[in-house]
């Protein structure tokens, strides 16, 4: 990294140009990862997690999965881990993969093994998707406070929306007249305020109307208002709340628990916005007359992603410990389906017979989200510049 | 400073409301009722519901319903639907059985990670800082209810002594063994509780201590020839020890937080059990509550360590 510096900026005064960089900044950011042993074991372990999620969901689902992990074996049941199981009382379609019961039977006699299978594309798609929704909410509320910051919002744009919902909701529950006349005001306060420019519209309004221009609060209190309340709520009793209320579904869960954690990707998003606002290259490209939503997706996300992925990471590291712990609960997926921490949360009635229904589970998670978070960490440190200049 | 005070003031009230109407909205539109709880109950006919019902204002519009519910509740006169006790003294009693728990928890927490993270950062990128920082990732990827039984089975096996619960039932209540006794139960969730504080807060002070390490005026302080010591505990930690001054009022919401999970582990009487079991039975009083006084606790949390930082750092005027 420094003797790289080096050449490039003694190379500057003799060829007269800066020579390009030899390595591309992947590259050279790749170099530095690969220094970092705790974080390369963390992405192997990430990459093999990956491959046997997506084998597992090939192997144990569908109509005649190759392993299914319902199999009720009763006469098989608490077999420890590495036993051979007993071939003249099973049936052929009944022998586990490998011949072997390598990670035991429950009290059910079902594999353990095929069960983790199956579990762990539970654990990755919650992760995934729920970090996927807390990031796009994140970049979205974060991008706009960042940007459209010192935009007044006037009473005119609450009003709208206000009236809107309130007169539909009137529709739906039977009052049609205060509905209608609710939805007509809406719609009234919408084009009035949607009609005019910024500035200097509210004086060409007639007096009874530039009540809706009134300038109330700037999209960034409001913005970051949102954040503060989200943040005031005790997250996993809010998560615990709201998937014990609804009907008991996988997809819940990730949207939930992407619901209630976008607040830290908001918060970063909006301080690199705003010190990307004031760069060059951004004045550059609004001077080239591009379009704001070019401006926002194509110059600043990209620029402000490297917190937000490392915060991505961690977050998915979060989001299965909370799937596991909801599932320890009881709450979460329905009963047949296996996920890690509902084998944990079984297993814990026979915590001393059959201490691998315990062990097993909790291993694979600890494993799981260590590697994340490591992994995370490692990008963490490669993409901090103050901490690379240290190295 | 004054305007300071009351524009925060305002500013928490303002989104302590959101939060109410946020946690109701949540509560209320959710598919079912509580009086759809138990359906095969058969002494639960259509007029006891509709009583029921009535006596709960169940069947008014919901914003009636909200105002109802906040005047009972700041009056005091909100009342738990599952056993009719009032659900502040309810919330108290359990945060009574909570609070040793939490000061346990909390002392662990702050007298461990200090000397864990002190000395990883003045040995940077030695065996003992490696080794921490593996450890500290390890206790924050744990799944809370895993290390429970790991350590269950530990202490139980190895020591023999009971720990689930608040106490063994039928221990003589006075004497050496019953102080015994409850230290044990005390402490195996205190330790659990304080695991994942202890990996986060000790990895802040290694990196707060880096930070102040690499400042110039350590540099000065070791080049003028003072011992090491003298600069590491003298110079650099009392400045690297700012940041933490405000982060006390920041603990103040783990009284309710995470506890949820070893509460109901370790069958502990405390707010986040009783949390969980008015999830269960729909208890929306208790459930709204915690909710209301979890984020008062959060909002006085911020407040006090908005005023620390300024008392602490001069240079920071609100």
């Amino acid at each position: 990294m420094m003797d790289l510096n080096e050449k490039n900026i003694s190379a500057a005064p003799e060829g007269g140009v800066l020579e390009t960089p030899k390595r591309t900044l992947l590259q050279e950011n790749w170099i530095l990862f690969r220094k970092n042993s705790l974080a390369m074991a963390g992405l192997v372990i990430f990459v093999l997690f990956f491959l046997i999620a997506v084998a597992g969901v090939f192997l144990t689902s569908g109509k005649d999965p190759i392993f299914d992990p319902a199999l009720v074996r009763l006469q098989e049941k608490l077999r420890p881990p590495l036993s051979k199981p007993n071939l003249e009382t099973l049936k052929p379609e009944e022998i586990p993969p490998f011949g072997i019961y390598l990670f035991g039977t429950d009290d059910l006699g079902r594999d353990v093994f095929v069960r983790m299978l199956q579990g762990s594309w539970v654990s990755l798609t919650v992760g995934f998707v729920a970090v996927g929704i807390a990031v796009v909410i994140g970049v979205f509320l974060g991008g706009i406070a960042g940007y459209y910051g010192n935009k007044r919002i006037r009473l005119g744009h609450l009003l709208c929306p206000i009236f809107l919902g309130v007169g539909f909701a009137g529709l739906v529950s039977g009052k049609t007249v205060v509905g209608l006349v609710l939805l007509l005001l809406g719609l009234g306060a919408g084009t009035v305020i949607g009609s005019r420019g910024d500035s200097r519209a509210s004086q060409r309004v007639p007096v009874g109307l530039s009540v809706l221009f009134l300038n109330l609060f700037s999209v960034d209190v409001l913005i970051t208002g949102l954040v503060d309340i989200m943040l005031c709520f005790p997250s996993f009793f809010l998560i615990l709340t709201v998937v014990a209320l609804l009907p008991a579904s996988i997809y819940n869960i990730m949207i939930i628990i992407g619901l209630t954690s976008w607040m830290g990707a908001t918060r970063f998003v909006r301080a690199e916005f705003l010190s990307l606002r004031e760069q060059d290259f951004v004045t550059a490209a609004r001077a080239l007359g591009l379009s704001s939503r070019r401006i926002i997706f194509r110059h600043m996300v990209p620029n402000a992603m490297a917190p937000v992925l490392v915060s991505a990471t961690i977050g998915i590291a979060t989001a299965i410990l909370t799937e596991a712990g909801l599932s320890f609960l009881g709450f979460g997926v329905p009963p047949p389906h296996a996920t890690w921490g509902n084998i944990l949360s079984n297993g814990k009635n026979f915590i001393f017979d059959a201490p691998w229904l315990t062990f097993v589970p909790g291993f694979a998670i600890l494993v799981v989200v260590l590697a994340f978070n490591l992994f995370g960490e490692g990008l963490r440190d490669v993409l901090n510049p103050k901490l690379r200049e240290r190295h | 400073m004054l305007a300071f005070l009351g524009r925060s003031l305002i500013q928490k009230i303002i989104t302590l409301f959101f939060v109410s109407v946020i946690s109701f909205l949540i509560i209320h539109l959710a598919p079912g009722e509580p009086s759809q709880i138990d359906p095969m109950n058969p002494k639960f006919t259509q007029e006891v519901l509709e009583r029921f019902r009535k006596e709960f204002h169940l069947d008014k519009p919901l914003y009636v319903q909200y105002l109802y519910f906040y005047r009972d509740l700041l009056t005091g006169k909100s009342v738990s639907w599952k056993d009719n006790r009032p659900v502040l003294v309810k919330i108290y009693e359990r945060f009574l059985n909570s609070l040793p728990l939490f000061i346990l928890g909390t002392l662990i927490t702050w007298t461990l990670s200090f000397p864990v993270g002190i000395p990883a950062a003045i040995r940077r990128g030695g065996v003992y800082d490696r080794s921490t920082t593996f450890l500290a990732y390890l206790l924050i990827s744990i799944p809370g209810f895993f290390f429970a039984y790991m350590l269950i089975i530990f202490v139980v096996t190895r020591f023999h002594v009971p720990v689930i619960g608040m106490e063994t039932f039928g221990v003589s209540s006075k004497g050496w063994h019953f102080l015994m006794d409850r230290v044990w139960h005390l402490l195996i969730p205190s330790i659990l509780g304080a695991a994942g504080g202890i990996a986060v807060l000790s990895r802040y002070v290694r990196n707060q201590m880096l930070e102040v390490e690499n400042q110039d005026y350590v540099r000065t302080a070791r080049a003028k020839g003072l011992s090491a010591d003298q600069v590491h505990y003298k110079h650099a930690l009392r400045n690297a020890l700012l940041p933490f001054v405000t982060m006390f009022g920041l603990v103040l919401p783990g009284l309710i937080g995470g506890s949820v999970i070893i509460e109901s582990i370790f069958s502990w009487p405390g707010m986040g059990r009783m949390a969980y079991e008015a999830i269960l039975s729909r208890d929306y009083p208790v459930i709204l509550t915690v909710n209301f006084v979890s984020a008062i606790l959060v909002l006085i949390g911020t407040f006090i360590s908005d005023l620390l930082y300024m008392v602490v750092d001069p240079r920071i005027r609100l």
